[in-house]
C-alpha cells in the first residue's frame, strides 16, 4: 500500500513539476523569443491603415463590389468570420454542394461575363479547408481583372501589373502552389486609386 | 489533372523522403542516448543539473529500474493524475487568468472528452479552440498532454525495445527517468527551435485579446432570426470581424512533433495562423514522421541488428507510399460531378483545401497525418473524393504502424513483426524465434489481444451509432458518407488519430462519451499488453549460436511484414468499407444519384 503512496506521490510532483516546465517556461522562452524576432508575425501580421485595424495578412477576408477581386467562397460562420475557422465539410456526391457550386459558377461567369465554355478555376467556387484562406490562384485572378480594371477606371494592363507584383510561386521555387494574396492585392489597389 | 502532370509534385515528394531518409539514423543515434539514463547529448552542460535536481524533487533513484508491472503502474498513476488535472481545468476556466475573451467552462461530457483525448495523445476535437478554450486551458489544460502523452508513448517503446534486446533480464527500464529525459533532451529543445521558426513563418504567439478588425467593405450577411419564430431569413451588415489571438505557436511545435494533432483553432494546420506557408507546411509533415522513422534506427541499433532496424524502416516506407500515391492519384483527378458542371480539373478536388498548399501537399498531409497516429490536418478529410478520403481512413484501421504515433507507432509495429515471426514459424515448421528467442503461447495471446482491442471497438461502436437516432442524428452528409463520417470518428478514436470526417457534430454527450472511451481501450487497452510483452520478452534466454533464428531483416521478411498487416486490416475492415468510401466511389463514377 506504501509504495501506491509513494507512487502517487512521485506521479503528482512530476505532473506539477514538468507542468511548470512544458507550460510556464517554454512557452514564455518562445513567446520572448518570437517577440523579440519576429513581433509582427508573433502578433497576428495586422494590417493598419490610418491608425484603424484594417484585417491580417494571413486572415482572408470578405469583397464583393465589382472593383475588388473576391475571395474564394467561406464556410466559416457566415463567411470569412475568423472565430468560426472551418470548411463546408461536405462530402464529394452532396446534393447541397453540388447545387451551391453550380449556383457559384453561374454567378461568376455573370458577373465577370464570361463565355459558357470558358472553364471555371475550381478555387472560384470551392470553399477553402479554414474558410480563411487569403489567396487565389492566378488563373482565377486574370478572369477577375478586366471586371476590377473596369470598375476602377482602370487599364486592364495596369491590373495585370498589380496580379503579377502580388503573384507568389512556389517557396524557395519548389514547395505549394502559386498564389495571389487578394487581401493585400485589394489594399494595394484602394492605396494606388 | 493526372499526378503525370504535376512534375512540382514528384520534385516535392523526392525531397520530402530524400530528407526523411538522412535524418533517420542522426535522428536514432540521438534517440538512443535519450533513450540511455547514461547516454551523453550535446545538452549535457545545461540540462544535467536540471535532470538531477528532477530526480530529487521527485523522490526518485535514477539508478534502480522497475520490471513490467511496476513500469505499466507509474504510467497509469501519471496519466490518471494528468487527466484530473485537466478535466478540473477545461471545467473552471471561467475562474482562472489568461481568459481575455471570457470563455466560460466546458460542459461534463465535453471536458471528459477532451481530457481523455488529450491524455491519450489522440487529440480528438470535439470543440472550436478559438471559441471554446482559454489560453490558459490551451498552454496547461491541453498542452501539458501534448508533451506527457507523447513521451509515454517513446517510453513505452524503449521499454519494449530494452524487453527485446536484453535477455534474462527481469527489468525494463524506470519509467520516471525516461519521461524526463524525453522532456528534456528531446522535446523541450526541438520545440523550442522549431517554434521559433514557425513564427518566422508567421504563426503568431501572443497574449493578447483577439483584435477587432474594421472590414473594408461591410459584409451583407444573411441570418435566420432564430429567437422570432416566423422571421425568416434576415440580411445583416457585419462591419467588424474578430481575428483570434494566442500563444499558438508554442503548442503547435509539439503538436507536430509529438504527433499529437490537435489544432489550438478549430480548422488546425488549415488555418494560416497554425501553418502559414508552404515551408512552414512541408517542416510540419517531415517532423510528424522524424521521431518515428528515429525509432526504427534505434530498434535496430539496440538490438545490434542494424539491418532488422532498416527493413521495418523500408516496410513502413513501402506501404506509405503505395497510400499516398493512390490519395494524391484520386484527388489530383477530382471530382467529375464539377467537372460536368465547367469547372476546370487542373487544380483537382479543392473543396475543402487551401489554395497555398493544393492538391499535393493536402494529400501528402493528410496521408502522414494517418499513417503516423498524429491526426492534425491542412485539409478537410470529410470533403475529400471517395477514394482520396478511404485513404486515411484505412491507414488509421490498419493500427497506424506505417511510421505510427511517436513510440506508438513501433511498438505497433514490434506486435505485427511478433505475429509475422510466429505465421512464418508455423509455415516452415519450426519453433517461432524473434532475434534468437523463442516466441511462445503467452507473447502470441498479447499480441491478438493488442490486434482485437481496436477492431472489436471501431466495428462495435461504429454498428451502435448507425443503427441509434444519436447516431444519425449527428451526420453532416447523408448516404454512404454518412456511414464514413461516423466510421472515421470512431477509427481515429479507437486508433488515437484525432482527425475526423469533422462534418459529423461530435460535441453530443453520447458521441463525447463513447468517444473519449474508445481512446481509452484504444491507448491502454494496448500499452498494458505491450508492455506486458516486453516484461516476458526481458527474461527469456537467448538461443547460443544464432543463425538458427529466422531472419528478420531482407525483402523476405519486409514483405511477409507488410503483408500481415495488409490481411489483418484488409480482411477486418473490407466490408465496412464498402459499405462507405467504396460504393460511394462506383456512385461517384456509374450514375447521377446525389446524397
Amino acid at each position: 500500500m506504501t509504495k501506491y503512496i509513494r507512487e502517487f506521490r512521485t506521479a503528482l510532483v512530476a505532473t506539477l513539476v514538468l507542468a511548470v516546465l512544458v507550460c510556464g517556461v517554454y512557452p514564455m522562452l518562445v513567446f520572448g523569443l518570437a517577440q523579440g524576432l519576429f513581433p509582427e508575425n508573433a502578433n497576428g501580421s495586422i494590417l493598419i491603415n490610418n491608425g484603424k485595424v484594417m484585417g491580417s495578412s494571413l486572415i482572408g477576408q470578405e469583397f464583393s463590389g465589382p472593383q475588388y477581386f473576391h475571395p474564394r467562397p467561406s464556410a466559416a460562420g457566415a463567411g470569412y468570420d475568423p472565430l468560426r475557422s472551418g470548411g463546408s465539410n461536405l462530402g464529394p456526391l452532396s446534393k447541397k454542394l453540388i447545387g451551391t457550386i453550380r449556383q457559384r459558377a453561374i454567378h461568376y461567369r455573370m458577373e465577370n461575363d464570361l463565355n459558357p465554355d470558358v472553364k471555371i478555376p475550381a478555387d472560384a467556387v470551392t470553399a477553402s479547408a479554414s474558410g480563411l484562406d487569403p489567396h487565389i490562384s492566378p488563373e482565377n485572378a486574370l478572369l477577375q481583372a478586366p471586371r476590377v480594371a473596369k470598375a476602377r477606371g482602370r487599364s486592364e494592363e495596369a491590373v495585370r501589373m498589380a496580379i503579377a507584383a502580388h503573384t507568389k510561386g512556389r517557396d524557395l521555387g519548389v514547395f505549394g502552389e502559386p498564389r495571389i494574396n487578394i487581401v493585400m492585392l485589394n489594399f494595394d489597389l484602394d492605396r494606388s486609386r | 489533372m493526372s499526378i503525370f502532370h504535376s512534375p512540382f509534385g514528384w520534385i516535392q515528394l523526392v525531397l520530402f523522403t530524400g530528407i526523411l531518409l538522412v535524418l533517420t539514423k542522426p535522428m536514432g543515434v540521438y534517440l538512443t542516448r535519450v533513450l540511455d539514463p547514461k547516454g551523453k547529448t550535446f545538452l549535457d552542460p545545461v540540462l544535467r543539473p536540471v535532470e538531477k535536481l528532477l530526480y530529487r524533487i521527485f523522490g526518485v533513484n535514477p539508478e534502480s529500474e522497475q520490471a513490467w508491472q511496476g513500469y505499466t503502474m507509474s504510467l497509469l498513476i501519471f496519466s490518471l493524475i494528468g487527466f484530473v488535472m485537466t478535466y478540473g481545468i477545461l471545467r473552471l476556466q471561467h475562474l482562472f487568468p489568461l481568459n481575455p475573451q471570457g470563455l466560460g467552462p466546458l460542459s461534463e461530457h465535453l471536458a471528459f472528452n477532451t481530457a481523455v483525448s488529450f491524455t491519450t495523445n489522440t487529440n480528438w476535437q470535439s470543440y472550436g479552440g478559438e471559441s471554446t478554450m482559454s489560453y490558459l486551458s490551451q498552454m496547461v489544460g491541453l498542452s501539458f498532454h501534448n508533451f506527457a502523452s507523447s513521451a509515454v508513448g517513446i517510453a513505452v517503446v524503449g521499454a519494449l525495445v530494452r524487453g527485446i534486446a536484453r535477455h534474462t533480464a527481469k527489468t525494463i527500464g524506470n519509467f520516471w527517468v525516461d519521461i524526463v529525459r524525453i522532456h528534456l533532451y528531446l522535446l523541450i529543445p526541438f520545440c523550442l527551435v522549431y517554434a521559433v521558426f514557425l513564427t518566422s513563418q508567421g504563426v503568431i504567439q501572443n497574449f493578447n485579446p483577439y483584435v477587432t478588425a474594421r472590414l473594408v467593405e461591410p459584409a451583407a450577411i444573411e441570418t435566420v432570426k432564430r429567437d422570432v419564430p416566423g422571421e425568416g431569413i434576415m440580411e445583416r451588415k457585419v462591419e467588424e470581424v474578430s481575428i483570434p489571438q494566442g500563444p499558438v505557436a508554442s503548442q503547435e511545435a509539439i503538436k507536430i512533433l509529438g504527433t499529437n494533432g490537435g489544432g489550438f483553432l478549430n480548422a488546425n494546420s488549415s488555418h494560416p495562423f497554425e501553418n502559414p506557408t508552404p515551408l512552414s507546411n512541408f517542416i510540419q509533415i517531415l517532423s510528424i514522421f522524424l521521431i518515428p522513422a528515429g525509432l526504427t534506427y534505434h530498434l535496430g541499433r539496440m538490438v545490434k541488428d542494424q539491418g532488422h532496424g532498416w527493413t521495418v524502416l523500408s516496410t513502413m516506407f513501402v506501404l506509405f507510399l503505395a497510400a499516398f500515391l493512390i490519395c494524391w492519384w484520386a484527388e489530383s483527378a477530382g471530382n467529375p460531378r464539377l467537372h460536368e458542371i465547367g469547372i476546370d480539373p487542373a487544380l483537382g478536388n479543392m473543396e475543402g483545401k487551401e489554395v497555398r498548399f493544393g492538391v499535393f501537399n493536402s494529400a501528402l498531409y493528410a496521408v502522414v497525418t494517418t499513417v503516423a497516429s498524429c491526426g492534425a490536418v491542412n485539409s478537410m478529410h470529410d470533403s475529400f473524393t471517395p477514394l482520396g478520403g478511404m485513404i486515411p481512413l484505412m491507414n488509421i484501421q490498419l493500427g497506424e504502424v506505417i511510421f505510427g504515433g511517436v513510440g506508438a507507432g513501433l511498438y505497433g509495429m514490434l506486435v505485427f513483426v511478433v505475429i509475422t515471426v510466429f505465421i512464418a514459424g508455423l509455415m516452415i515448421g519450426r519453433t517461432p524465434e524473434y532475434l534468437g528467442k523463442k516466441i511462445e503461447a503467452y507473447d502470441v495471446k498479447v499480441s491478438v489481444l493488442f490486434l482485437m482491442v481496436p477492431v472489436l471497438t471501431i466495428l462495435g461502436l461504429t454498428a451502435w451509432a448507425a443503427v441509434s437516432t444519436w447516431g444519425t442524428i449527428s451526420l453532416n452528409n447523408s448516404g454512404p458518407h454518412g456511414m464514413s463520417e461516423m466510421l472515421y470518428a470512431f477509427s481515429s478514436g479507437a486508433g488515437n488519430n484525432g482527425s475526423a470526417f469533422a462534418g459529423l457534430n461530435a460535441d453530443t454527450p453520447w458521441y463525447n462519451t463513447l468517444l473519449a472511451c474508445a481512446m481509452l481501450l484504444g491507448r491502454f487497452f494496448m500499452i498494458v499488453p505491450v508492455l506486458a510483452l516486453a516484461g516476458n520478452m526481458v527474461q527469456k534466454k537467448r538461443a547460443a549460436g544464432g543463425g538458427v533464428s529466422f531472419p528478420v531483416s531482407g525483402l523476405m521478411f519486409a514483405s511477409l511484414l507488410a503483408g500481415v498487416i495488409l490481411i489483418v486490416g484488409a480482411l477486418t475492415f473490407f466490408p465496412v468499407l464498402s459499405l462507405g468510401p467504396i460504393v460511394e466511389h462506383m456512385l461517384m463514377l456509374k450514375s447521377g444519384s446525389l446524397f
